[in-house]
């Protein structure tokens, strides 16, 4: 990697830390101790179901939340503030602009991520007093979020090559959205017929899928999950994320900075 | 050879909805500028200086022509090393600190790990904020911004500097200041490409000037052959928010910029004009003699033959 | 090449690669996680938890259980049949979701009640589900349709499906043909206009492709009915006016007993056996058909497709 875009990546990861980001962590961390104490109390059988359940929907919703509302900011803020200027003209080809930008803010959610990884395992030993075996797969489901989250950066960060900070997140939230019902979206098309078929089914297969990156339940439960899926989800999120990036560079770079 | 060389470079650009219409930003441009030497490019606000300068960064793609810079496409990597640039009214990351924002620019740039703290350091004290260094920007004032500005521009010693405006909301004292600075470039064999719309400013400093308005280079010349002939005016830059219609009857040329009213106005005017500013409450910034607006001086280098009568 | 034209061939080629790539993964995710989804749709099979965590937004959920059903029992039901029995379950979901989604009660007397492979064999189910329906919506004729539909070809009870056919004749829109049906339940129950006119109606009745087409093969598989049965009674008057059996169809044209030589619905002329029966001449292509079959084969039904 090129010093230049470590460079950028290491800077975009500072704006956060001091736009104050990571302070949802408290937030986090008072949902979750909170709901803690109170399925605690009430005993009812599913204290770990319920921290499982709650504590990674929550690393996700707030991921996926944070996500976008930097992601959607990443080129078009520093257009607006002109702050662009001063960077491009210097060494730094655009590409590696984007693609630091995306390394900063996916850099940025995993540090999150691990702090509420810690928060989610120290809730689960406060309610069952010890780590099963089964505990396994919650990392399993959480490598999983994160892969979730470089998919929504990389979204973002791709409508924020060319479209307002507004727009890029009605976008990459719609898309979020049917992402996550993505499955029911490709069995639909797949009874479409005629030329309405095929549109849908080509529109059900760019859309990205979040389904199957959505193992919360399953691991709940303490079901395992297929060596099989961590591999394709890992392939499938990689090369989705690459492709949202060639986007947003091929887009950045017919871009005109007035 | 030559340091930069513009052949033809023109941008268009589309606007309206269904950006249809097309906007002239720059008219084939065709300009040549020597290695040492300290460039003046003149025109009104919208005359399409700052396109061109975007245009050699790289900033906006060029609708048709190709520029040199150093013998290079604008769009080769190796061309950025060698340049430094100081866009108008520069506006950086407002979470660094000085010291931060030069460092991250250093390593953008190249500059190699052990020389870096040093070089920040060096042009801290250079531009006068080496007591300003662990400040975040976000506290800096509009004088302080620009001078982080013309410190990012060299910080990595470039062969070629390019400033955009780059004395405007400076005081008087600021303006000097960088006045020195484009002396020191010079005599460090330099070459500097600066924009204006002040002909004092490039009088003073510029070996070559030219002038563009409408997109449209109307002359290129020697400043000694363009200072000859001289109306004399000065231009006036006081607080506030519109301007007075006194002023406006003096025959001022004004436009207000921000909390700032910049006028120009004949010069045997300049007691009348402070008289209103005083009755108006009005706080005076500076009062510098123009001497020659950029049209008059397009009127005299294009229409030689008109102007000669005008100016009578 | 200028460098800026070289970063836009190889941002064009990854985008290119990686979007083939991901179509790809993701064909092979669909096909790990295909029987995973069925399971997870039906994770939660307490209707009122799921009424909890929709929060609120019940009829999207509905209707996203309702595709669930079509896309695993609609598209693949002849691929995976022993799945039927998750049909129920789905059906059952949705409908408490979303108690006004009519179409999921006549899908479920469709596919639910009949004998598996069409079905999954749970009359007793697709009862209760549509009185469940008719409990919220007393108002749809449709849905009585559905019942008496149901008593008549799973229970083979005719005074309840009159009984059905009458109520639903009763509500304030209604379809004409129910009056009639519930008059032929009580005298012409095992006629074949009467199975037709219920074929029909439900034919009529829906825009669901699969349900039409179901009452398509059904409406046909009663003409060949029909038509082996007066074609067998044309061979039986044949032999009383002369004695013998025909030899050929054109006997019976000279006889004056029929015009032309009958063909069956695709258009294949049936054939006359020496013993006097009728038999249609590629039973596999007509299913659900009960006479004109050679002897000892059983009703064609739908073919179990291959599928992976």
């Amino acid at each position: 990697m090129s010093s230049r875009i470590a460079s950028v990546a290491f800077n975009t990861f500072r704006e956060a830390v001091r736009d104050r980001v990571l302070y949802n962590l408290i937030a986090f961390a008072l949902l979750l101790s909170g709901a803690a104490i109170l399925v605690g109390q009430v005993s009812i059988d599913i204290e770990r179901l319920v921290v499982v359940n709650l504590g990674l929907t929550a690393v996700s919703l707030f991921g996926v939340v944070i996500a976008i509302f930097i992601g959607i900011g990443l080129v078009s803020k520093e257009i607006e503030k002109r702050t662009l200027y001063t960077v491009l003209s210097r060494p730094v080809r655009r590409w590696e602009f984007v693609v630091g930008k995306f390394f900063g803010l996916t850099g940025t959610l995993v540090v999150n991520t691990f702090f509420m990884a810690i928060g989610v395992f120290l809730a689960l030993l406060y309610v069952a007093h010890k780590f099963e075996k089964m505990d396994a797969w919650v990392l399993v489901a959480l490598y999983f979020i994160v892969l979730q989250f470089l998919m929504v950066c990389a979204l973002a960060l791709f409508f924020s090559s060319f479209s307002t900070p507004l727009m890029s997140a009605v976008f990459t939230f719609a898309l979020f959205v049917i992402g996550s019902l993505s499955e029911d979206l490709r069995g639909f098309a797949r009874i479409a017929q005629g030329l309405g078929g095929w549109i849908a089914t080509s529109i059900a297969y760019l859309v990205p899928n979040f389904s199957a990156l959505n193992v919360i339940n399953q691991v709940a439960h303490g079901d395992a999950v297929p060596g099989r899926l961590i591999l394709y989800n890992s392939i499938y999120a990689l090369l989705y994320s690459a492709m949202a990036i060639s986007g947003a560079v091929l887009i950045f770079q017919r871009r005109n900075l007035k | 050879m030559a340091a930069i060389e513009i052949l033809g470079l023109e941008k268009n650009y589309l606007v309206g909805f269904w950006r249809k219409r097309t906007k002239q930003a720059l008219r084939p441009l065709h300009l040549t500028i020597e290695e040492g030497e300290v460039f003046g490019f003149l025109g009104p606000n919208g005359a399409g200086k700052t396109t061109t300068l975007k245009l050699l960064m790289g900033l906006v793609l060029p609708t048709a022509g190709t520029a040199r810079i150093l013998g290079m496409e604008v769009d080769d990597p190796r061309v950025k090393a060698q340049i430094g640039f100081l866009p108008e009214q520069p506006y950086f990351y407002d979470y660094l600190t000085a010291q931060e924002l030069l460092e991250y620019y250093g390593q953008l740039s190249g500059v190699p790990a052990k020389e870096r703290a040093a070089r920040v350091e060096k042009m801290l004290a250079r531009v006068g904020l080496q007591d300003a260094a662990r400040v975040q920007l976000r506290k800096f004032s509009k004088g302080m911004l620009q001078r982080v500005g013309l410190a990012q521009a060299i910080l990595h010693d470039p062969k070629l500097v390019f400033l955009d405006e780059p004395m405007s909301g400076l005081d008087p004292m600021g303006r000097r200041e960088v006045r020195d600075l484009i002396q020191q470039l010079r005599q460090e064999g330099k070459t500097v490409f600066f924009s204006t719309h002040i002909l004092s400013d490039a009088e003073a400093l510029c070996d070559r000037v030219a002038v563009i308005n409408h997109g449209e280079l109307r002359g290129v010349g020697a400043v000694a052959e363009l200072t000859s002939r001289m109306h004399g005016k000065v231009e006036v830059i006081f607080y506030g928010q519109s301007v007075p219609a006194a002023l406006a009857s003096l025959g001022a040329e004004a436009r207000v910029s921000g909390d700032m009213v910049n006028a120009v106005l004949p010069e045997e005017q300049q007691e009348a004009a402070l008289e209103v500013l005083r009755r108006e409450h009005l706080k005076l910034i500076s009062l510098t003699p123009v001497r020659s607006s950029l049209e008059d001086f397009y009127i005299q280098k294009l229409q030689p033959a008109e102007s000669k009568g005008a100016s009578a | 090449m200028s460098a800026t034209r070289r970063v836009n061939w190889v941002a064009s080629v990854v985008l290119l690669v990686s979007m083939a790539g991901a179509i790809t993964t993701l064909y092979a995710i669909d096909r790990i996680r295909r029987g995973a989804t069925l399971q997870d749709a039906l994770y939660i099979r307490s209707s009122k938890t799921l009424r909890r965590i929709s929060l609120g937004y019940t009829g999207l959920l509905a209707d996203i259980y309702w595709t669930r059903a079509v896309q695993y029992f609609g598209y693949q039901h002849h691929a995976a049949s022993a799945d039927f029995r998750l049909l129920g379950p789905l059906l059952e979901i949705t409908t408490e979701l979303d108690p006004k989604l009519l179409p999921a009660y006549q899908f479920g007397v469709n596919f639910v009640a009949p004998k598996p492979p069409n079905g999954a064999g749970m009359p007793k189910e697709a009862l209760a589900l549509i009185q469940y329906g008719i409990a919220h919506n007393p108002d749809q004729w449709r849905l009585y349709y559905n019942l008496g539909f149901l008593y008549y070809t799973e229970f083979n009870d005719y005074a309840k499906a009159a009984d059905a056919f009458t109520r639903g004749a009763q509500v304030p829109v209604t379809n004409e043909f129910m009056p009639i049906l519930a008059a032929r339940m009580a005298q012409h129950a095992g006629e074949f206009d009467t199975a037709r006119m219920l074929w029909f109606t439900t034919y009529q009745s829906t825009t669901e492709a699969q349900i039409r087409q179901n009452a398509i093969e059904h409406l046909r598989a009663l003409r060949v009915d029909e038509d082996v049965t007066r074609l067998e009674e044309v061979v039986t008057k044949y032999r009383q006016q002369t004695g013998k059996l025909p030899a050929t169809m054109s006997d019976l044209e000279r006889a004056g007993l029929i015009r032309g030589t009958p063909l069956d619905p695709t258009d294949r002329p049936y054939n006359l056996m020496s013993d006097g029966r009728i038999e249609v001449q590629d039973p596999d292509r007509i299913l659900f058909i009960t006479k004109g079959l050679p002897p000892g084969m059983a009703s064609p039904q739908p073919k179990v497709a291959t599928k992976d």
